[in-house]
């Protein structure tokens, strides 16, 4: 392919190896790195890919590999985009997946946009374990990693033929991570051994100091409730439960009990047990296909629940607005929280469970 | 690809009679000028020649100059030396809004410290200061005002003429931040009624981290460190001989240069800005249209982002900035744009260039079919954002 390949690099590992694969492939390559949080801001979070500490050594890596490099600025779109989502998604009593919102709305969006729309490059490369393979049809297909262990594909599922006909994942082809680290080592890139990154990376500690921060409603004190509206106890606010979270109620009876539901227009956890808080139907939001539309208006799927959950056998209906995912067997999924469609190793699509699904 | 360099304003390629000046220095000059003995001498003699140097082409006297780290540390030198050594007369700074960081930021430190008081003197459309709106700010307990020459973003020059014989009229000290001008238009101290100067060798085709402040005779001034007293205890510290030495021989060189250098490349500027303003819609000429640097041409382009120009033109073989060197990669309109008027989402489309003593016409060409395009795809862009 010609034109300039655009890699996003973090800092870490994974990225300054996508880079060194494209460059040994022959690419032209522009290295960019994507401020995250405000210059001079001090964050302790030590996983941030965003802080200037990270922007230092994308800016070394890219040197080592002599590839052109730019600071580029998408601290007003991530602060909007995944930490107000964040906070907001658990105020209002669901789980979010901030790495599902930075896909969808930063890296893939602001950033692909700037990629191809201002700096005039054909594609945008990232450090995720996952693949983009050309389809005999012409569609992209978007496509597990090589490497199980390391697969990133759940979280990349709600790229569209747009996305995928300009992304480029030079690192899922890889075996394993000891493959990249050995690319690392060989062309010695300073990243060759720093830590990996996961998780909730724009926090340092506890993310309810987050949420209470920001959002201190969420922290009001409400009644643990049984589904049939008896009072169990009490909790310091919603901001700081997660719907399937041991409760730490229910002592007195002996029973085992989950949180089943969030009510924060009244501050209220419903409670119940195990197979109170499982069930097999879900409603969906947000839906979309990697191949941009739906084989059909009902089909069956291995949904994935969490980042490298195991794939569940399900049937998915499309509806207005939405989908209803209907699993074979009961399972808990928390609200705010993404399921992916697979077929085989191929992520077919994806969306967000509703708050308040139909149990 | 071929680079064309069109920031000059940043900091300018090092004059190869400079370069060999100073590696003459470094391979043969090794004594300390503070020793008594031949050696020491010898490097002695190289500093005194370089500030022989520097005051001929301020129109100063040997003495009155100060070798200094750079600019910043001249103009942090300049209000903390004289406000510290005045305290006993007053305590009020004069400054305006366009000021460089080195100037505005060692000013609020100061007020922070809660020793002194200052009042910022705002500009008007192109970047001049009233003479009368420094007059209406000076005040009994008024010691310092600070006023710089040329402006580093948009290039205005400054009526320091006049603003000085004001300052002089009052009792007052003028410093100028002279780092922009000095080396590129004349800036004679005997005529020029000013106290304090700073200069910046890298500027005028010098190395990086040497300057100079000049003193006028008469101007008490505190030192900001401790030490082994060198520089008439105004600037201690064992002297960067070979900076100085580079500082001196690129002065000389520019003063010589300036009459042939300064009208070429006016004219290239000229052309880049008449170019810029036919061919890019709504372009806006920042700074004085006539009132300004030689090399400076600046521009603000509505609804094209400044950060995404520098690295759009860099892709395309061009290094330019937006706004000063100091801020880039920093997306915050610059304080000069917004002292101008111009609103946030304007001055966030700022584009400076700056050219030098080896811009050629082709090269204004070939920016002037470059630009256009890619102010084009960013305001495309910016569109489809929202």
């Amino acid at each position: 392919m010609s034109g300039q390949v655009f890699v996003a690099m973090s800092g870490g590992v994974d990225s300054s190896v996508a880079a060194a694969l494209l460059l040994e492939r022959g690419e032209d390559v522009v290295g960019v790195w994507m401020r995250l949080v405000p210059g001079g801001v001090d964050t302790d979070a030590p996983r941030c890919c965003g802080t200037d500490e990270a922007g230092e050594d994308a800016r070394r890596a890219a040197a080592r590999l002599g590839i052109p490099f730019y600071a580029l600025d998408y601290a007003e779109a991530f602060g909007r985009q995944v930490v107000d989502r964040f906070v907001d998604a658990y105020a209002s009593g669901e789980t979010p997946n901030p790495c599902v919102s930075c896909n969808q709305h930063v890296k893939f969006d602001a950033l692909l946009r700037d990629v191809v729309a201002k700096f005039g490059g054909a594609r945008l490369a990232t450090g995720h374990y996952a693949r983009v393979a050309d389809a005999p049809d012409g569609t992209r297909r978007l496509l597990r990693a090589r490497d199980a262990a390391k697969d990133q594909s759940y979280a990349l599922y709600m790229l569209g033929q747009r996305e995928l006909r300009r992304t480029v994942f030079p690192i899922g082809e890889l075996a394993n991570k000891t493959e990249t680290r050995e690319i690392a080592a060989r062309f010695d890139l300073p990243t060759a051994t720093k830590a990996e990154s996961m998780d909730i990376c724009f926090v340092s500690g506890d993310y309810r100091d987050l949420v209470r921060k920001r959002a201190p409603r969420a922290f009001d004190v409400g009644p643990v409730e049984r589904v049939d509206g008896g009072v169990v106890g009490q909790h310091g606010g919603i901001g700081g439960l997660t719907v399937g979270q041991r409760s730490g109620t229910g002592v007195a009876t002996g029973e085992r009990l989950y949180v089943l539901r969030l009510e924060p227009e009244r501050s209220a956890a419903i409670v119940g047990t195990r197979e109170e808080i499982t069930r097999t139907t879900y409603e969906l939001r947000d839906v979309s296909f990697t191949r941009d539309k739906p084989r059909g208006n009902s089909f069956e799927t291995s949904a994935v629940l969490r980042y490298r959950g195991t794939p569940l056998a399900a049937a998915v209906e499309v509806i207005p607005d939405g989908a209803i995912l209907r699993l074979a067997a009961p399972a808990l999924v928390a609200p705010g929280q993404a399921v992916v469609f697979y077929e085989g190793d191929e992520v077919m699509g994806g969306g967000i469970v509703r708050a308040g699904s139909p149990g | 690809m071929k680079r064309v360099y069109l920031d000059h304003a940043a900091t300018t390629p090092v004059d190869p009679e400079v370069a060999d000046a100073m590696a003459r220095v470094l391979r043969e000059t090794h004594g300390n000028p503070s020793s008594i003995y031949a050696e020491g001498r010898a490097a002695r003699v190289l500093v005194d020649r370089a500030r022989e140097d520097v005051a001929a082409v301020l129109g100063a006297q040997p003495t009155e100059i100060v070798f200094t780290s750079g600019g910043t540390e001249a103009d942090n030198l300049a209000l903390r030396g004289v406000m510290k050594a005045r305290r006993g007369l007053g305590d009020h700074l004069v400054t305006t809004a366009i000021e460089h960081h080195a100037v505005l930021d060692t000013a609020r430190d100061l007020e922070s410290s809660g020793h002194v008081r200052v009042t910022i003197v705002p500009v008007d459309r192109d970047g001049r200061v009233d003479p009368a709106a420094i007059a209406a700010a000076i005040e009994p307990k008024t010691t310092l005002v600070s006023v710089m020459h040329a402006n580093n973003e948009i290039g205005t020059i400054q009526p320091i003429v006049e603003i000085g014989a004001i300052c002089r009229d009052k009792g007052v000290k003028l410093h100028s931040d002279a780092v922009q001008s000095v080396g590129a238009v004349d800036f004679d101290t005997s005529r020029i009624p000013v106290d304090l100067v700073s200069v910046n060798a890298h500027k005028f085709y010098g190395p990086k981290g040497v300057g100079a402040l000049f003193v006028r005779r008469g101007t008490r001034l505190a030192t900001m460190q401790t030490g082994g007293g060198q520089e008439k205890g105004r600037r201690t510290g064992t002297e960067n001989v070979a900076g100085i030495v580079g500082l001196g021989v690129a002065l000389r060189v520019a003063a010589e240069r300036r009459a042939t250098e300064s009208a070429r490349q006016a004219a290239l500027r000229d052309r880049i800005i008449d170019g810029v303003l036919a061919r890019v819609p709504d372009a806006i000429l920042t700074g004085h249209r006539t009132e300004r640097l030689p090399n400076n041409a600046s521009f603000c382009f509505p609804g094209a982002q400044g950060e995404s120009l520098i690295v759009a033109l860099d892709l395309a073989g061009f290094a330019a900035s937006s706004g000063s060197a100091c801020t880039s990669g920093d997306t915050e309109p610059s304080h000069v744009l917004l002292a101008l008027g111009l609103e946030r989402h304007i001055a966030q489309g700022s584009l400076r260039l700056t050219v030098g003593r080896a811009t050629t016409d082709a090269d204004v060409d070939a920016l002037l079919a470059a630009l256009p395009p890619i102010v084009a795809r960013l305001r495309e862009a910016a569109v489809v954002s929202v």
